[in-house]
């Protein structure tokens, strides 16, 4: 019989399927929906506070990105002719489901808003339908969070606390940077553009300490380096943009304009490298098993889930040991790439107590 | 929310709205002890749901999809495989097989030998079943049988339902509109044979009745003196997995009889519904989003003309 405390599967097949979403539709989605979240906010209280500048590039943001989102969304469909299926029912425990009646009427007001900006006709049905996508903005912004964390795949689900502040960070400093681009007064977007940027740079930092086993997919291999280079852009970026506001004239201007970009292109890698970081857990069955076998044993000896036996401080099951994937044919095998810490088959450098005792509790 | 999200649920076909004169709740108990892995119930189901040939999905021309896992060519559930064989070999220690004293002499030392897991894979129709919690268009149901079946006409593709299984069973199928894919598939338990009273096609076809098909509590009882049988005979590793109400899915309507831990079958040890957690995440992306606003809100507070 095989051993309990050896990690075991069947051929190193994956144990549940990695998501058959599109790159770069869904991340991409992830994005933009979040960076249009935030614009249509800036965009509305620019409105109400006189920045006309502002005002337009929110509201243009806002309906861009939303049109681009439906767009690639509609497209990453198995089956497209039928995305209107997608409002058949309001289902609460679906988080696209719930999503799709947030991006459907915020797509329909931004355009409103966006349409009266562009012909100047009716201002106050623009103001008005303006305000109204701002109301679904900050919703725009986390749901996506919950999307991803709704599922069995483990570095997203065991990430379901940190990961809305993180995707709320990152829209802020995609937002905040698109209005830092505007001329004018654009003081508001500088301070959102700092703000998220330095939520998305903490709420990232807590995620990886605390999501547990699916630490060393964050960390290492194509994930941990389109995380580690989302970092410096969005560090970079909160530089460039406080720089903008203390240097006068056109040089800080171009630094407003430099940080707009560095902040959209971190904002954007930090969605890609979770998504990255999500399929790689999903593939490797290592990643789904030692938790799950963790939790059983703990039952089993009635010991409080995570905390090593102290006769055993060398347990097999702290800290995981994803074991190098077979590679599929065509396929990329990232997570059987050295990472840095010799190589996915040993003891990962991470944390050497093993997980979070939360992550692997109820709730 | 009660147990309609997690925990134990007697009566999923009850608390999804059907009337109280429902059909019973049916489902598979597989018993991997006297599977021959004659793969009678692959080729069954294939037949009956007239699937295609798994191919494209395993990105491979060659229509003999050799794995290279001893005698699985199917390698896992899809979207056009609903019953899955699974080949386990193994090389254990003589002393824990069962043994009948013949009055022979043992060899000494560390004699070992091998023996071969076989096991029939099916989708496990949750009691809470996390394909159908996420499904957005409505397409994922549960029937008055209890089952959880894909509503071809209404799916959209959206692939929500695949990442979201904590067993890895449903799957989107490639392949052209016209071939009727991007659509996501799996198990409909025969849903088509069970209204005009006949068993699933699996079950029908295995020759060891391996494969039992039934009303889910006569099943579990019935597993259960099976498994007493089995460690009085000298096969103390049997164990039954997914019967228990007061797992992380609310038990399965398809539960099985192991000869090993589930991981060696390419099952989670562990598996819980995703939606268990729902509740936590809404608050924690409504935390989130008020995060946002407020930020938003202060920061043009700030500055204003």
């Amino acid at each position: 019989m095989v051993p309990d405390a050896e990690f075991t599967s069947y051929y190193g097949r994956p144990i549940i399927k990695s998501p058959t979403w599109k790159v770069p539709d869904v991340p991409l989605y992830l994005y933009l929906g979040g960076a249009a979240g935030t614009s249509a906010c800036v965009g509305a209280l620019a409105d109400l506070t006189g920045r006309g500048p502002l005002r337009r590039w929110g509201r243009f943001a806002a309906l861009t990105g939303a049109l681009v989102s439906v767009g690639a969304l509609v497209h990453d469909l198995g089956r497209p002719r039928r995305f209107l299926h997608m409002l058949r029912v309001l289902k609460p425990t679906s988080p696209l489901s719930v999503g799709s009646w947030i991006l459907a009427p915020f797509g329909t007001l931004s355009g409103l808003a966006a349409a009266s900006e562009l012909t100047g006709i009716a201002p106050a049905v623009g103001r008005a339908a303006g305000i109204g996508a701002a109301a679904l903005g900050p919703a725009m912004t986390t749901y996506t969070a919950v999307l991803l964390a709704d599922t069995a795949v483990p570095a997203w689900h065991e990430g379901h606390r940190e990961l809305p502040f993180v995707f709320a960070g990152s829209a802020l400093a995609a937002g905040g940077g698109i209005g830092l681009a505007a001329t004018g007064d654009v003081r508001p977007a500088r301070r959102i553009a700092v703000a998220g940027a330095v939520l998305e740079l903490v709420a990232t930092a807590v995620l990886e300490r605390r999501v547990g086993f699916a630490r060393t997919a964050y960390t290492s291999g194509r994930p941990g380096r389109l995380l580690t280079l989302a970092r410096a852009a969005t560090l970079v970026g909160a530089a460039a943009a406080t720089a903008g506001g203390l240097v006068p004239g056109r040089r800080g201007r171009l630094l407003s304009r430099i940080a707009a970009g560095l902040l959209n292109g971190g904002a954007a890698a930090t969605r890609f490298g979770i998504f990255e970081a999500g399929i790689v857990t999903a593939r490797d069955p290592a990643y789904t098993v030692q938790p799950q076998r963790a939790r059983v044993e703990a039952r089993r000896d009635g010991v409080p889930v995570g905390m090593s036996d102290p006769m055993h401080p060398n347990d097999p099951h702290d800290g995981l040991q994803p074991h190098a994937l077979e590679p599929e044919r065509g396929e990329d095998v990232e997570a059987a790439e050295d990472d840095g810490n010799g190589g996915p088959a040993r003891n990962p450098g991470g944390d050497a107590t093993g997980a979070d005792p939360r992550q692997l509790d109820k709730g | 929310m009660g147990n309609s999200w997690y925990g134990p649920l007697a009566d999923p076909s009850g608390n999804a709205g059907y009337a109280a004169d429902h059909p019973p709740r049916v489902g598979f108990f597989t018993d991997t002890s006297v599977c021959i892995g004659c793969k009678a119930c692959e080729v069954a189901c294939k037949e009956w749901n007239a699937l295609p040939a798994d191919g494209p999905h395993h990105d491979q021309p060659d229509l003999l999809d050799l794995t290279a896992t001893s005698y699985d060519n199917t390698g896992a559930l899809g979207a056009s495989t609903y019953r899955h064989v699974a080949f386990i070999e193994q090389t254990r220690p003589r002393a824990a097989a069962a043994t009948v004293d013949l009055g022979m002499p043992l060899p000494a030392g560390d004699a070992t030998e091998v023996r071969w897991l076989m096991a029939s894979d099916v989708c496990k129709h949750c009691t809470h079943a996390a394909c159908l919690d996420v499904c957005p268009t409505g397409a994922l149901i549960r029937t008055e049988h209890g089952t959880v079946l894909v509503q071809d006409d209404i799916c959209n593709g959206c692939g929500y339902c695949i990442p979201a299984c904590p067993y890895g069973v449903i799957d989107q199928r490639k392949g052209s509109r016209e071939e009727g894919g991007g659509g996501a598939f799996k198990c409909t338990m025969c849903h088509d044979r069970l209204g005009a009273g006949l068993q699933p096609a699996c079950a029908t076809a295995c020759p060891t009745e391996s494969i039992q098909f039934g009303p889910l509590d006569e099943l579990r009882d019935r597993a259960a003196r099976r498994v007493e049988t089995l460690h009085r005979s000298g096969v103390p590793e049997a164990r039954l997995y997914g019967h228990d109400p007061d797992d992380g899915v609310g038990g399965d309507g398809a539960f099985f009889l192991l000869l090993d831990e589930p991981e060696v079958y390419g099952l989670p040890p562990d598996p819980v519904v995703t939606t268990r957690d729902l509740p936590s995440m809404w608050r924690h992306a409504a935390a989130a989003a008020l995060t946002v606003a407020a930020t938003v809100a202060a920061a043009f507070l700030g500055g204003r003309r």
